[in-house]
């Protein structure tokens, strides 16, 4: 090892997006536990507040910073560390690091890049010197040609014959790139990558391909390994982050998997790669013959997925290495007594599903290509390919029970749906089996090799196999044997009976399930031990399976587990903050000397890292899984109250089971979440809320907006397309709802609420112990209700709040609590105005402002909330909100660029994909931080301003007059342009595209003069939306700034109108 | 299918189906974690006798290529494209799931169809987790399959009773690509076709030899040990043959697998068998005295004691899991073995360069 590195710096990847997400917050904290083995003082620059990485204990000092050149080299001035870790914060990190480099930070700093070298990573990174660094040792790349202008790319790709692919160059996740079939296409595409990139590439396209990935380890030494290949389900053609990927690979003979690896292992020599390292290739399924697509040269969504896949802690390693040990001095972390100078042997298969959530956004283009989509993913695993991917479907969320079984979809054209994927395309493979497609004409459509599909075509088939049965007493025991191997639920094969037509699903399931225990037909315990069981292990990374008789671990019976539900898929309204209250209640658990139990199956999390509890079962989160889990675990208890809203639905089930809830009853959750129930309580105990009701016909809801008047929320208990909910002002609105997106009948209820305009949003997150409060937090939104507080600027402690207010909802809080008799975390929702207090809503569990409560306040609320569950005494802290002299601001990162034709407005439904929080010493210091982190950046010249309604305008016209005395030049549309000039504030009018006059708004943004864009929908209809989107669309797609709340911007804009960059202040966490 | 059991010495049974051919039959049980390469296993002739289980669950995907001997090329040498020898010899396979369909451009028939063609037994549905399990705590045992309804129950066999390296080994001299500069005699005590390959396509000629030939009466510029089947100590007549090369004139030797056994028997130490042996491609070797490490394919349930080595041998290579001998070479002579495959097929190629310096050495 190294012996003069004593402090290190670690770049995070920021707030999660599409393309970055949570397995950077993994990879991170495994390189700091590496570090801080080695007694390696360390620094973390990360303003995810939600993330573990930024949790005490985890880091030495933590700054909740901007991941950008600026605020990194402030915090090397004042750190000055020795070395630097770039690879573990994604192409964020690696981005700055390879800025810093260029500009000569290291340098004047002295500090040492660990790990792969800079020069290494822009040899990956620029596509030239990539393809010229292969050639040199004859590894074949894709023909492709570096562009710097449209006319340069036209020419190219006419040359290499459409259709061609184009990719931005030094893009993330496949940013701006996409196919084109022709120069019209290429065109529109090459205008969009340009705006990200100077430089564009275009190349031949080889969809059809087989894609297939190595990640390879390598020491300073040139040892070098492979630690797992992995196959693509979906043919090139699809992002591999948009693809089902499977590891091992299947189809590929030994030779072809040796020749892979063999040229990962000459290109990882070649450009010197120390560390981790992924090179993905474009295989032919009919030669031997291949492309190298690309080298990614840090840790990245494929080496999470690895790590988790093999049991080999890639990150963890390559923090090792870039402090110089050998692979030779380092051990297998699962058998500890073994090298870590091995391939794992895997005995199991394991599937990784991507989850979109397309169905939030407004108008976006479901097609999966060759740009990142998805917000999430998960892995399972099996011992039959059909056993892992039924897990996967199921693990998604979606509702889906499996890949037969689920409420019945239609596709009007599924030919057409084969050969352009969607986010559907696993089901439409199965409606193409009903349909009676053969597995070669599903393959001629869809290039996916035919030994995935054929094992597709068993599951049907056993699925028609299990429908002829038609009960329970005529099943053959073998059938359902084989269908458990194959990854069927008692649900599904409940479904297959018929058993649900004459009794309600949850019994029959029940019924399968005592029906095949009889049997002895039981999932059986596994342990991945990275060996394939050729050497001992004493790991605790598990799973079950149906391909088995024995289980790898003995159980104690002891009474002495405690079981911790985890979250699930990453998705949006549930990620990374929900991983982190699971570490902490594990944290908690082992504290207090239980024996730690995780149950979660999300690949990017740090709660299924096997080293973060006493076992983890990385399965599923079906009531049937988890019920087989606790039957073996016998546990002293089950926490379900740290994951998110999967768990939380759990509870009545496994009450009704005789499980052991710790904490809140579940019929105290069931009385916050049944709506009825809840409302009735609130009257009860005198609290008030707004109006609402459940509604069964049309006439009913006319009544009742009578009574309350416009505008209402309303949710459609059933969903056909688009939003679950939405806000309707008048009535052509909501018959336009109510008719596109839902349909309302006696079982389809809508729910109509009165929705409060101008109100302050307030959210209280607490932990109670039986009935009574021991801790809480109290923060306010920025922008006014009807922005998702999964969506909105939250600042705490709240700097403008009645003093009234926040102790009028103390007071309803600790009404609700007693009420409820709650032990354990809560969060409620509250609507202000004028200290006239309604509660919006109200959850027994830890809510998405948990991390970041507990850090600004550096209470540790889960902790808390774990021990009060435990029933163990919990003081109450005597630190209170009021007394901090300081600032936190939470704000939210879109991924709409990814999203194409999404419309990047925000409304009552959920759309931001992550957050950042970010300490200061005042409001603007904040908040300033915290619209940095999440891609802001101070205008230079023009801003584009179209304001909304009077309230709206009024709302933004001292932060439009500060803006003019800043000297910035002011574009305004017609009414805003009006209402400038009125209030002596100078602006040029502009025209929306929908009007011919000059100058045009686009045409300004696309040459440059306008770098931010305010524009305030006057409301939410979709007359309204229509016009402002083309703008809107255009600062996503130019990569223009884009703030759409009258409040938000406002404070935006007077914040860097009143303080510099200078102004801001460096502060680890530590020092506030 | 029917179904099938397997039965080891201490009583543990494991219930399946049979998809090869359906007869009962005898041998050592083994387990391989090698991921891929089921082509190649079955047709190494060091499984003969043996009863090989796959940790990894899923067989057959990529089907079975062309076991037909197609010459298509003169640089072929008469050896098969996809085989490591002419035929199976494994005596039976054990799998988790056995993967009926298959797909891959060279497939010509399914793993289940070849070994019907070839009568070998394979059983799937057994829980080969645990099996291997079963065999790492209790050291390799002997077993038997017996297919429900198909003839009699078989003995157990004793695997070191029995000499496999003459069951395998050719019976006469062959020669490849006769005439080249440099000729290497190779003794076949069970050679996988990529050794050959791996020297042919290195441009010497190969002088493939029975296991028991007296080779040294021969007129050949480098000697090459191969990899074999079965209990190295029932090979004392080419152990003899390779002390009288040893004392004669300095000429390159390599050896592989059976062939680093032999050796050392030849210079003086001993071999013993290993409790559940190294079968996989993911075994870590370093060369002792280096930095230098390699990831390499295995296949051996002996290993060569280098504690009694003479003064002037060496330890070669090193297992990195438990330390076993890896390899062994002579301090000074150009004499070398590998107990591992570098010759790969399957498994990792990271080790090539052996083969590499021997031809090297030939040259010298």
């Amino acid at each position: 090892m190294k012996d003069n590195i004593k402090k290190v710096l670690i770049l995070g990847s920021g707030a999660l997006k599409i393309g970055e997400a949570g397995e950077f917050d993994y990879s991170g904290s495994q390189a700091l536990k590496a570090l801080r083995e080695e007694g390696i003082e360390t620094v973390l620059i990360n303003p995810n507040i939600a993330t573990v990485q930024t949790s005490e204990g985890v880091a030495d000092h933590i700054y909740f910073l901007p991941v950008t050149p600026f605020f990194v080299e402030k915090v090397i001035e004042k750190e000055r560390p020795q070395g630097i870790l770039l690879a573990f914060g994604g192409q964020t990190a690696l981005n700055c690091g390879v800025s810093l480099y260029q500009s000569g930070i290291f340098e004047r700093y002295n500090v040492e890049v660990l790990g792969t070298p800079v020069q290494a990573i822009i040899d990956t990174e620029d596509r030239e010197l990539f393809v010229g660094k292969l050639n040199e040792i004859d590894v074949k790349t894709i023909k492709s040609e570096a562009c710097e202008t449209i006319e340069e790319a036209c020419r190219a790709a006419s040359t290499l014959g459409y259709p061609v692919i184009l990719r931005a160059a030094y893009a993330l996740g496949g940013l701006g790139s996409g196919f084109c079939d022709n120069e019209e296409e290429l065109v529109k595409l090459a205008e969009k990558a340009f705006a990200f990139s100077p430089q564009v590439l275009v190349e031949k396209s080889l969809k059809g391909w087989k894609e297939i990935e190595y990640e390879v380890v390598r020491d300073k030494y040139d040892n070098c390994i492979t630690i797992c290949n992995m196959e693509n389900f979906d043919p090139l053609g699809i992002h591999t982050g948009e693809s089902i990927v499977i590891a091992p690979s299947q189809t590929l003979t030994n030779s072809e998997y040796h020749k892979l690896r063999e040229l990962s292992i000459r290109i990882v020599r070649h450009i010197g790669i120390v560390g981790e390292c992924n090179v993905q290739y474009a295989f032919d399924p009919y030669s031997e013959d291949y492309r190298v697509i690309e080298v990614n040269a840090r840790l990245s969504r494929s080496s999470a997925l690895a790590s988790k896949a093999t049991g080999y802690p890639l990150a963890f390693v390559a923090a090792k290495l870039g402090l110089g040990y050998g692979l030779f001095e380092l051990k297998n972390s699962v058998t500890k007594t073994t090298t870590a100078f091995f391939e794992p042997a895997l005995d199991y298969i394991v599937c990784k599903i991507p989850r979109w959530d397309l169905g939030k956004f407004h108008g976006v283009d479901h097609e999966l290509g060759s740009s990142m989509k998805s917000v999430g993913e998960v892995m399972a695993i099996g011992r039959t390919f059909e056993e892992a991917i039924q897990k996967g479907i199921r693990m998604i969320g979606q509702g889906l029970h499996g890949f037969v079984g689920n409420r019945d979809i239609h596709f009007e054209n599924i030919n057409q749906a084969l050969c352009e994927p969607t986010d559907k395309r696993i089901l439409v493979i199965e409606k193409a089996f009903e349909a009676g497609y053969t597995v070669d004409k599903i393959h001629e459509l869809t290039k996916i090799d035919r030994w995935f599909l054929q094992k597709l075509f068993n599951v049907y088939n056993i699925y028609q196999d299990l429908q002829k049965a038609k009960s329970l007493d005529t099943l053959d025991a073998n059938l359902l044997r084989l269908a458990k191997r194959q990854g069927f639920t008692d649900f599904q094969i409940a479904r297959a009976l018929g058993l649900e037509k004459t009794q309600k699903m949850n019994d029959a399931i029940l019924q399968v399930r005592h029906h095949r225990k009889q049997l002895g037909i039981v999932p059986f315990v596994k342990q991945i031990d990275t060996l394939a069981a050729e050497y001992p292990a004493q790991t605790n990374y598990l799973y079950l399976t149906y391909s088995g008789v024995t289980h790898d671990i003995v159980y104690e019976h002891d009474k002495r587990s405690a079981v911790v539900l985890g979250s699930g898929a990453y998705r949006i309204g549930s990620s990374v903050e929900f991983d982190w209250c699971g570490v902490q209640a594990l944290n908690t658990l082992r504290k207090e000397g239980y024996r730690s139990v995780m149950i979660n199956f999300n690949p990017e999390t740090v709660s299924t890292d096997y080293d973060m509890c006493d076992r983890l079962y990385f399965d599923e989160l079906t009531f049937e899984r988890v019920m087989d889990i606790l039957e073996l675990e016998d546990p002293f208890g089950v926490i379900v109250s740290t994951g998110g809203q999967i768990p939380n639905n759990l509870a009545i089930r496994l009450d009704q089971q005789q499980v052991p809830i710790l904490g809140t009853t579940a019929q105290s959750i069931d009385n916050a979440e049944d709506r009825e129930k809840f409302s009735a309580m609130l009257n009860r105990i005198g609290v008030d809320q707004p109006a609402w009701r459940a509604l069964t016909s049309m006439d009913d809801i006319c009544e009742f907006i009578a009574e309350v008047g416009f505008p209402v929320l309303v949710r459609p208990s059933y969903v056909l397309s688009g939003a679950a909910m939405n806000v309707c002002s008048n009535m052509e609105e909501l018959e336009r709802f109510l008719h596109m997106a839902a349909n309302v009948s006696k079982e389809h209820p809508v729910v109509v609420s009165q929705f409060i305009e101008h109100a302050k949003e307030v959210e209280m997150d607490a932990v109670a112990k039986d009935g009574e409060i021991i801790a809480y937090a109290i923060s306010e939104h920025i922008e006014f209700a009807g922005v998702h507080s999964g969506d909105a600027t939250i600042q705490f402690p709240p700097q403008k709040l009645y003093i009234e207010t926040a102790r009028r909802i103390k007071k309803i809080s600790r009404k609700i609590a007693k009420e409820l008799n709650i032990s354990g975390p809560f969060n409620i929702q509250f609507l202000a105005r004028d200290n006239d207090i309604k509660v919006i809503e109200c959850n027994l569990r830890a809510s998405r402002s948990f991390p970041f409560v507990s850090k600004v306040l550096k209470i540790n609320f889960i902790e808390l909330a774990t021990r009060a569950m435990l029933g163990l005494p919990v003081e109450k802290p005597k630190k209170n909100l009021f007394d901090l002299d300081y600032v936190g601001i939470k704000a939210s990162q879109f991924s709409f660029n990814r999203l194409q034709k999404a419309d990047p407005v925000l409304g009552v439904d959920m759309s931001s994909t992550g957050e950042v929080g970010c300490l200061g010493e005042d409001t603007r210091d904040a908040l300033l931080k915290s619209m940095f982190s999440v891609g802001l950046r101070i205008p230079k010249k023009g801003i584009l301003l179209s304001t909304g309604n009077t309230v709206q305008k009024t709302a933004m016209l001292s932060a439009a007059k500060e803006l003019h005395k800043k000297g910035y030049s002011l574009y305004a549309t017609e009414g805003t342009s009006r209402f400038l000039a009125e209030n002596d504030v100078p602006n040029t009018r502009v025209y929306w595209p929908t009007e011919t006059q000059q100058p045009q708004a686009l045409d300004l943004m696309y040459q440059g003069e306008i770098d931010m864009v305010v524009n305030i929908p006057k409301n939410l209809t979709s007359h309204e939306l229509s016009n402002g989107y083309t703008i809107r669309r255009a600062a996503i797609d130019r990569n223009i700034p884009l703030l759409t709340n009258a409040r938000l911007a406002s404070a935006f804009i007077q914040s860097f109108c009143s303080m510099t960059m200078e102004d801001l202040e460096i502060k680890s966490w530590g020092e506030y | 299918m029917r179904n099938a059991q397997l039965i080891l010495e201490d009583g543990t049974v494991f219930s399946g189906k049979s998809f090869g051919y359906e007869g009962s039959v005898a041998g050592e049980v083994v387990f391989s974690t090698a991921m891929t390469g089921y082509v190649e296993s079955l047709t190494d002739p060091s499984y003969a006798g043996q009863l090989v289980t796959l940790t990894y669950p899923i067989v057959g995907n990529y089907g079975v290529p062309s076991t037909s001997l197609v010459e298509t090329t003169k640089a072929q040498h008469g050896l098969h494209t996809f085989m490591e020898s002419d035929k199976i010899y494994l005596s039976a396979l054990i799998v988790s799931e056995y993967s009926e369909n298959y797909s891959h451009w060279n497939a010509q028939e399914s793993l289940g169809d070849w070994l019907k063609r070839e009568r070998v037994p394979g059983i799937t549905g057994i829980d080969t987790r645990e099996l291997t399990k079963v065999l790492r705590e209790h050291g390799v045992m002997h077993g038997k399959i017996l297919i429900e309804g198909v003839g009699d129950e078989p003995e157990f066999k004793a695997y070191s009773d029995i000499n496999y390296v003459a069951e395998v080994s050719c019976k006469e001299i062959i020669r490849y690509n006769e005439g080249a500069d440099k000729k290497v005699v190779l003794v076949d005590c069970g050679v996988k076709n990529n050794i050959l390959r791996c020297l042919v396509d290195r441009g010497v000629e190969v002088i493939r030899v029975p296991w028991d030939y007296d080779f040294n009466s021969l007129d050949f510029d480098g000697l090459f040990l191969a990899n074999g089947p079965g209990d190295p100590n029932n090979c004392e007549v080419a152990v003899a043959n390779i002390k009288n090369f040893l004392g004669g004139k300095v000429r390159p030797l390599m050896g592989i697998c059976m062939g680093n056994q032999l050796l050392a028997k030849a210079v003086g130490t001993s071999v013993y068998k290993l409790k559940y042996g190294h079968r996989s491609h993911n075994q870590p070797v370093r060369m002792v005295g280096t930095n230098k490490c390699y990831i390499t394919s295995q296949n051996h349930g002996f290993a060569v004691d280098a504690s009694k080595l003479p003064a002037d041998w060496t330890s070669y290579f090193e297992n990195m899991n438990d330390g076993s001998n890896e390899g062994i070479c002579h301090k000074h002579n150009p004499w070398y073995s590998a107990q591992f495959h570098p010759e790969a097929f399957g498994g990792p190629v990271d080790t090539m360069f052996l083969f590499d310096n021997f031809i090297k050495n030939l040259s010298l």
